[in-house]
């Protein structure tokens, strides 16, 4: 099982994961929390979300989160795939989760996953990771914080340059 | 200029603590090759055919005195002397140390310069004109916002894994001299009737395989809109440029496929969905940035200088001024131009001794500062006409007062096969014999405007697509040839050139150029260049003349 990192604002930690990613060939287990791919989720979402189940999806890189947006109310995360650590399409797909729909979830990184990325996801609202190359959550708030000053504004609500020098 | 505040400097010291820590682990055997890769492309390091190469970022072409002796510390002490100053307006040093890297950083953030972003799927450094602030042809300074998309695009968190590189150019006067509508984003300065300030914004131009001239997405963007305008562009491309394959994933190709309208729409669309004003800088901030371009105290001179008139008197300060020297907005001052092309020598290349050399002449008589062209040259931007002639007699010293400002052997060509690994053909050795064969300068100021342009293969790092002579060296059956086209522009007149006839041997390269010349001066009109020629005649006289002597 793949471990997990979680944010809490400037800490980190191991996290215990009570999701289980259902594999696309897979039934859904009889109980307990579940992340399903966009696909079987507009199929067997609503079931399981009317029974009470915490649900979650994973997005590849190349779908939109336009299309979950009426069901983000109701998802507990959102996991977002990196094919590999150059497709950098989830990033823009974080932001606007954060951003634009307001979600308050889990925004969770998964596949190619690495430490050296730890500054752009947190800067675009994740704050959960299953690191590919197995780093700590001490290794990981480390390379997340390495910058001092930012000079855009992002999901984490950092202030860029241009208001610091303002402030 | 601009110069560093508390949170540059703080954010470029973290940059190369960063960067210096990853070398470390990769020396250590900590992690491999494979993972430094895309660490090392983001600080600019390149593995060559012989060794790593480090380009370092000129943002937008300007240099400071004090920068470019550190350029030439560094060529000295970590390289074999020389540097080599590129298209993008950038310096490249071809043979460095990988446990040498983190020294070299550290030495370029004690001036205020970095290697971020020269390399890698990220936005890169900034092209602008580089007669920002000396030129009256301009509407604003340019500079101003080539820096802040600098700061904005510096580690973007949502952009900085691209589908391919980015580059993005500003120019604020009519004569294009960035190669704007080639550039992934152009943007235009342009006045409103009621005076405002704003750009006209193009997207999808691009060399490399597929060459597109940029088509105009907006006609006016209120210019303190800039960054969410930018951002808006990056998102959709970020979200659908093509990944799957490295030849389709420029912006070019997206636009192309979309076509401009439908593109633009997307764009807007998303733009309007965004929360602006958080993306964009504050008046405060434009204001704050534009305080380090106010005029450098300039002297107040008479327009006509006795000294500078007197010295014409030397023909060959007088070609010189004819070819490299250029209207200042100020009375009393100059541009001038120093060209690195001299003929036989790799066109781009400075040696250490040399980028001193200017640095003593920019600090004494250019108010302190230099400038780099995307046309591999130099320009001292405020040059005082009583001051020319001893700036004159200091280059011909160095052996930098080459009179080709745009002339037939002011060659642009990439590395070709002599340092880079992707080559099909040499091009320095074609440019220097080219240049060699047109050393005459008489000669070369008869034929006036020529600009040829070599790539070493398709990527086209030697911008010759747009050249009014382009060469591409192409691989055929193991051997080097070079396919000819003409008519291209990289101007305000942008225009991508066509293919001359099949490709010719390399020793047959030298002989075309001569005769597309021949064939110039004959059919040439009063007061046409090359590619006004061209343009009137077609191809046909000049592609017959070529393979006329082939057979
Ligand atoms: S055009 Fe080709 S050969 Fe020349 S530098 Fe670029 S990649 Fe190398």
């Amino acid at each position: 099982m793949p471990k997990l990192i979680r944010l809490h604002g400037q800490a980190a930690d191991w996290a215990n994961d009570s999701f289980v990613l259902v594999g696309e060939e897979d039934a859904v287990p009889a109980s307990g929390d579940v992340i399903l791919s966009l696909a079987r989720f507009q199929a067997e979402g609503a079931a399981l979300l009317d029974d009470g189940r915490s649900v979650g999806v994973v997005l590849e890189s190349d779908q939109a989160v336009e299309d979950l947006a009426y069901d983000l109310p109701r998802l507990s995360l959102v996991a977002l795939r990196f094919p590999k650590f150059r497709d950098g399409r989830a990033y823009t797909s974080a932001r606007l989760l954060r951003e634009r729909f307001g979600f308050g979830g889990e925004i969770r990184a998964v596949g190619d996953v690495n430490r050296e990325q730890a500054g752009f996801f947190v800067r675009c609202g994740f704050d959960a990771f299953e690191p590919a190359d197995g780093s700590t959550p001490e290794q990981w708030l480390a390379a997340a914080h390495r910058f001092r000053h930012v000079y855009q504004r992002g999901a984490d609500g950092r202030e860029p340059a241009f208001v610091e020098r303002n402030g | 200029m601009y110069r560093y505040d508390a949170i540059d400097r703080a954010f470029v010291q973290d940059r190369t603590a960063e960067f210096a820590g990853q070398v470390v682990r990769r020396l250590a055997g900590e992690i491999t090759e494979d993972q430094f890769k895309p660490l090392r492309l983001m600080n600019g390091l390149y593995l060559q055919l012989h060794a790593y190469m480090l380009r370092v970022s000129v943002p937008y072409g300007t240099l400071s005195s004090v920068q470019l002796k550190k350029l030439a510390h560094i060529a000295r002490t970590y390289d074999k002397g020389y540097g080599h100053f590129t298209t993008r307006q950038n310096i490249q040093f071809h043979w460095i140390k990988l446990a040498d890297t983190p020294a070299i950083l550290g030495e370029l953030a004690m001036v205020e310069m970095h290697a971020l972003q020269t390399s890698g799927n990220c936005i890169r450094n900034i092209t602008s004109d580089p007669r920002a602030g000396a030129t009256a042809e301009e509407i604003d300074d340019p500079r101003v916002w080539s820096e802040l998309i600098r700061q904005w695009s510096a580690i973007h968190p949502e952009f900085s894994f691209l589908p391919r590189k980015f580059k993005i150019a500003v120019t604020a006067a009519p004569q294009d001299r960035t190669a704007a509508k080639l550039h992934d984003i152009g943007l235009l300065l342009r006045r409103a009737r009621d005076g405002s300030l704003g750009f006209e914004v193009i997207a999808g131009g691009g060399m490399g395989r597929t060459p597109y001239v940029g088509p105009t997405i907006r006609e006016f963007l209120p210019a303190h809109h800039l960054l969410s305008y930018l951002e808006a562009i990056l998102r959709v491309y970020n979200r659908h440029g093509r990944r799957d394959n490295i030849y389709k994933a420029r912006i070019k190709i997206l636009v192309a496929q979309l076509g401009a309208e439908e593109f633009a729409r997307q764009v807007e669309a998303e733009w309007e969905a965004m929360d602006r004003p958080s993306v964009d800088a504050p008046d405060t901030e434009l204001a704050r940035i534009r305080g380090f371009f106010n005029p450098p105290g300039f002297a107040v001179l008479p327009p006509k200088s006795e000294v500078f008139e007197g010295a014409k008197a030397d023909p060959a300060f007088a070609r010189f001024v004819r070819n490299n020297v250029h209207a200042h907005k100020q009375p009393g001052y100059a541009i001038v131009d120093i060209s690195l092309k001299a003929p036989g020598e790799t066109p781009g290349d400075a040696t250490a001794d040399q980028m001193d050399a200017i640095a003593d002449l920019a600090e004494r008589f250019s108010l302190d500062e230099i400038r780099v062209t995307h046309e591999q040259n130099l320009v001292l931007p405020h040059v005082r006409l009583d001051d020319v002639p001893a700036v004159f007699a200091t280059l011909k010293a160095i052996g930098l007062s080459t009179p080709n400002i745009n002339l037939v052997s002011d060659i642009i060509a990439c590395p070709g096969l002599d340092y880079c690994a992707l080559a099909n053909a040499r091009a320095i050795p074609v440019a220097q014999d080219i240049a060699t064969r047109f050393a005459d300068p008489e000669r070369a100021e008869l034929i006036g405007e020529l600009k040829i342009k070599i790539s070493g293969c398709i990527n086209a790092c030697g911008h010759h697509h747009v050249g009014h002579i382009g060469i591409l060296g192409v691989d055929k059956k193991g051997e080097e040839f070079y396919q000819f086209t003409l008519g291209g522009s990289a101007a305000e007149d942008a225009e991508v050139g066509k293919i001359l006839g099949p490709g010719l041997p390399a020793n047959r390269v030298g002989d075309a150029v001569e005769t597309l010349v021949d064939v110039y001066l004959r059919e040439r009109k009063d007061g046409e260049r090359f590619l006004d020629t061209y343009r009137r005649t077609g191809l046909t006289p000049f592609k017959e003349a070529v393979y006329a002597e082939a057979h």
